[in-house]
């Protein structure tokens, strides 16, 4: 490890002991932090895979539906059934804070509560397949909010902790050891030079008292 | 009263357009350079929530980490018509690994 380049001095001893105090207390915080990041990552993540799963199936479910209502149907006339909706959906987007990161929370507003609505067209020219794949997606859709919220809150989360943890190690490897290092070594410097001081003392004392009083 | 956001969803016609029902903008755009602009535009008009298909997504792998430390918009990677390539899990798989030093999910 390295020490610090600072002059071996009481008050940078002081200095460097206030600073590893807060850097031990700061450790400890951090290390909190990333141990709770990391459990709410964990439930969330598991959330996250399951919506997925469901979510991916559902969009597959709907995508069949879809196919068969292609062939069935001209493109134009499967173009102009859905180019009018008649629903809108709307989100709010409101703020949640885990352990300081800010993790957004989408709630859903639909213009009518009406749940016939999502079909926009008439059900004489058009097949049944396209009521059975908007149905599909919109059955699905709520799943699919949760999971663009929760995908977010993860990537957040992950980058946070990812952060949180080169902290820790910075702290824990590199700062703490460098600040003991370097107090042993004022500390190791300053008794030293007391001693030096001491011995030349001692030693001009020698000195005094034998050229006055002719000592040996 | 809180801002309302709009959501998109981008693709190619086959696999997206029975989103448009539901009331969700649809964007029939799969040339990555077109989908990378668009995906600017619309986080910067309240678009809270981009659904984005898989194989579209790949193109603009780089537009996309560039919103991932934003909070808005969040972009969803859903299969396409042809099948699930496993690209969105795969994403997950990697935030797993960026947060826990390498990938627990198996």
């Amino acid at each position: 490890m390295a020490r610090l380049n600072v002059n071996p001095t009481r008050m940078e001893l002081s200095k460097l002991k206030k600073k590893l105090e807060s850097a031990r207390r700061g450790h400890k915080l951090l290390k909190d932090k990333r141990d709770e990041l990391m459990r709410q990552f964990m439930n969330l993540i598991k959330e996250t895979v399951q919506l997925r799963s469901e979510v991916e199936s559902g969009i597959s479910e709907a995508d069949k539906y879809m196919a068969v209502a292609g062939s069935v149907m001209q493109s134009e006339a499967l173009e102009t059934a859905l180019m009018m909706p008649s629903q809108e959906v709307e989100i709010e987007v409101g703020e949640k804070n885990v352990m300081s990161v800010c993790i957004p929370v989408f709630g859903t507003k639909y213009r009518t509560s009406d749940t016939g609505s999502i079909y926009s067209y008439g059900t004489a020219f058009t097949s049944i397949d396209l009521d059975g794949a908007v149905g599909a997606l919109n059955e699905i859709f709520p799943k699919m909010i949760r999971l663009a919220e929760t995908e977010k809150a993860c990537q957040l989360l992950a980058d946070e902790i990812e952060k949180t943890r080169r902290r820790v190690n910075a702290l824990e490897h590199i700062m703490i050891p460098d600040y003991e290092e370097t107090i042993k070594y004022i500390t190791m410097k300053l008794s030293e030079n007391e001693r030096s001081t001491a011995v030349s003392l001692m030693k001009v004392k020698d000195m005094v008292l034998k050229q006055s009083h002719n000592f040996k | 009263m809180p801002e309302l956001y709009k959501t998109a969803v981008i693709g190619d016609t086959a696999s997206i357009s029975g989103f448009s029902a539901l009331g969700l903008s649809v964007f029939h755009e799969t040339e990555p350079k077109t989908v990378s602009g668009l995906i600017d535009r619309l986080a910067l008009n309240n678009f809270a929530v981009i659904y984005i298909t898989e194989p579209v997504a790949v193109g603009v792998g780089s537009t996309i980490a560039k919103y991932r430390d934003k909070k808005l918009p969040s972009i969803v990677l859903i299969p396409a018509v042809g099948g699930n390539t496993g690209e969105g899990m795969r994403k997950l798989h990697e935030a797993v690994e960026k947060a826990v030093g390498s990938d627990i999910l198996g």
